[in-house]
């Protein structure tokens, strides 16, 4: 179904028009946003997921970047983006100032992703977060049989100069929603060769065979927000 | 030994010398007819300024480039510095020398005078046409001298509107300026969020730190310790602080700039000469380079309206009008900002910008921030800095695109 949607919606001339084309969870992450609405994305990188959602979905996007080099692209790029840090600018943000926060393959660098996550869902009506899913079978199998800390073509950094700190698995971040009061929309997974895992599976299947996760979250219970 | 005729050195320093004693010539006749368009406002529309009196009849210098369009929606409005003036991109009438923001604003630039139509003006209180101190007081057809009531950012600012509204233009595609220029653009953006689509305030600060406003004093007291200064009425007493205002430009430039770039650029080399000299010449090659600065500054500059514009922005304190809340200046504002510093200014540190973008974003704006690597220091927004360029190219660019500007079509 997640498919047939994308079908619809990311229409071959849409597609054609992003240069390079585009990275198969940022196209997921698309999905889920309404058209016309109001996004932050933190982590934003060089910007290609917000010229994506611009393009392709008609968003307000802005864009939060640690990096130097990464706000000064998207800057030349014409996107809205500022130099910040996710770990301490969020709480600058008031409640409810976006439809739609988006955490992007940034979860894992964070130094406390639980107080990202609930800033996101506080500064947002929604929350979509994307992350390498450490449980997948080869990352097992890596340390099972080498013993050593795992590396692949998503995860390409050694231990030691990893700015991913803080990793998890899909069931590890399913906890995580639940301490931090999110609740949870519409999952996806993406299976090695970037495609959707489509069949109805249980989660167990997914944090073995995922090697990445799209979640789309919002608040259990909006009121609590601004007390 | 330089082998050269003497005749053609003495040709070269008599007429270095007849420039010097003109070139203050040119300036004072450049407050009052300048080389530039010229709006003047009657009696019936003075300038409330913030002192709580009017300024009237005054009149605004002006330079334009570039052509507005049927639909008057792509002039872009620049705000000069505290020394600079409106002559941002063609030969300066005093100096002889380019604009001042010529790598910025031109055809094919960022500020492309191809695509945007380009109004700089001079702000009130300077000496470069816009009625300032050295202006002649209608009332008494001598030049105001301190009569001249003090103006603020704001004045400015408001003056600048009335320019706006002389011209037809109800509302501008883009404000940009560094420095004084960037703090205009901000209270542009707060006194008139509708009529601004976009800014660009560029090294600048929503209010003057204690240590600038401490440098601006420093230059004041300079030019008012100058017997030449007669108590600001050295017209009258043909007179000229030009010592005076040389140091303080010499002080003030040194603020512009950083440590790495001075040792860069000068290190503790000498000035022609292999040894120091036991004496208080110029021996360092920095020393000599002030004061150049100082020398050159004063013959483009008149000392009362560095009094005065000095003051402008030691006053400037924009979250003041707004009960000290900063994020109000920008309630619910549509305009899109790109606030750019530089990691060497500290003059305008980056932490002033970083202020200005929680503000906004606190306000929902929609808002840009960069942060420039150099070792140029304040000054850096002036020069060619390639990623300053990119970034307001593309700035401007996406904005372009979202007021539906048609790009230029190149051959």
């Amino acid at each position: 179904m997640m498919l047939s949607r994308l079908k619809r919606d990311l229409t071959m001339a849409e597609a054609a028009r992003m240069p390079g084309g585009s990275r198969v969870d940022l196209l997921v992450v698309a999905d889920m946003v309404a058209r016309g609405a109001k996004v932050l994305d933190i982590g934003c990188g060089d910007g290609e997921l917000l010229r994506l959602l611009a393009e392709i979905r008609e968003v307000d996007g802005r864009g939060i970047e640690l990096s130097r080099e990464g706000v000064n692209e998207g800057v030349a790029k014409g996107l809205a983006v500022i130099q910040g840090d996710a770990d301490t600018d969020l709480s600058d943000y008031p409640n409810d100032a976006f439809d739609y926060v988006i955490l992007s393959q940034t979860l894992q660098a964070t130094r406390q992703p639980r107080v990202v996550l609930e800033h996101m869902l506080r500064i947002g009506r929604h929350a979509i977060v994307s992350f390498p899913n450490f449980g997948h079978w080869r990352i097992r199998l890596q340390i099972l049989f080498r013993g050593q800390m795992p590396r692949t073509d998503n995860l390409p950094y050694a231990w030691w100069d990893s700015p991913n700190i803080h990793f998890c698995t899909i069931k590890d971040f399913r906890d995580l929603c639940m301490v931090a009061g999110a609740k949870m929309e519409q999952s996806v997974a993406l299976n090695a060769w970037g495609s959707p895992i489509r069949l109805k599976v249980p989660w167990w299947f997914w944090n073995l065979f995922g090697e990445q996760a799209v979640f789309l979250l919002s608040r259990k219970n909006s009121e609590q927000t601004g007390k | 030994m330089v082998n050269r005729p003497p005749s053609k050195a003495m040709a070269v320093k008599v007429s270095e010398m007849v420039e010097a004693v003109l070139a203050p010539v040119d300036r004072v006749r450049e407050t009052d007819e300048p080389h530039s368009e010229v709006v003047r406002f009657g009696s019936d529309k003075p300038l409330r300024l913030d002192a709580g009196v009017d300024l009237s009849p005054f009149q605004i210098a002006y330079q334009t480039y570039g052509t507005l369009n049927a639909a008057r929606t792509n002039a872009v409005l620049i705000c000069h510095a505290l020394t600079g003036d409106q002559h941002v991109a063609n030969v300066h009438p005093v100096t002889g020398k380019g604009g001042w923001w010529d790598t910025m604003v031109g055809p094919g630039r960022p500020i492309d005078t191809e695509r945007y139509f380009v109004i700089c003006p001079n702000v009130i209180g300077a000496c470069m046409g816009s009625s300032g101190p050295a202006s002649t007081n209608p009332a008494t057809g001598q030049p105001w001298g301190l009569d001249f009531p003090v103006i603020t950012i704001r004045d400015m600012v408001r003056a600048q509107a009335m320019l706006l509204d002389h011209l037809g233009i109800e509302s501008v595609f883009s404000v940009a300026g560094g420095s004084m220029g960037g703090m205009q653009v901000l209270q542009w953006t707060a006194s008139y969020p509708e009529r601004v689509f976009s800014a660009l305030p560029i090294a600048a600060a929503t209010r003057h730190s204690a240590q600038n406003i401490a440098f601006h004093e420093v230059g004041r007291q300079a030019i008012m310790a100058d017997p030449e200064w007669c108590k600001g009425r050295y017209f009258a007493e043909r007179k000229d602080p030009r010592k005076g205002l040389a140091v303080a430009r010499m002080g003030a430039h040194i603020t512009y700039l950083s440590d790495a770039a001075l040792h860069r650029k000068f290190g503790r080399r000498f000035q022609d000469r292999d040894n120091p000299t036991f004496s208080f010449d110029a021996d360092f090659q920095v020393e000599s380079y002030l004061r150049h600065q100082g020398i050159s500054f004063v013959e483009r500059f008149d000392a009362n309206s560095y009094l005065y514009l000095t003051r402008a922005m030691d006053y400037f304190d924009l979250a003041a009008d707004y009960e000290g809340v900063l994020a109000n200046a920008w309630k619910g504002s549509s305009t899109r900002f790109c606030v750019i510093s530089f990691t060497s200014d500290w003059l305008f540190p980056t932490a002033e910008s970083r202020a200005i973008v929680h503000a906004l974003n606190a306000g929902g704006a929609r808002v840009s921030f960069a942060e420039i690597v150099t070792d140029k220091g304040h000054d850096a927004f002036l020069l060619d800095e390639p990623e300053l360029l990119a970034i307001v190219r593309g700035f401007l660019e996406g904005a372009a695109k979202a007021r539906g500007l048609p790009a230029v079509q190149r051959r």
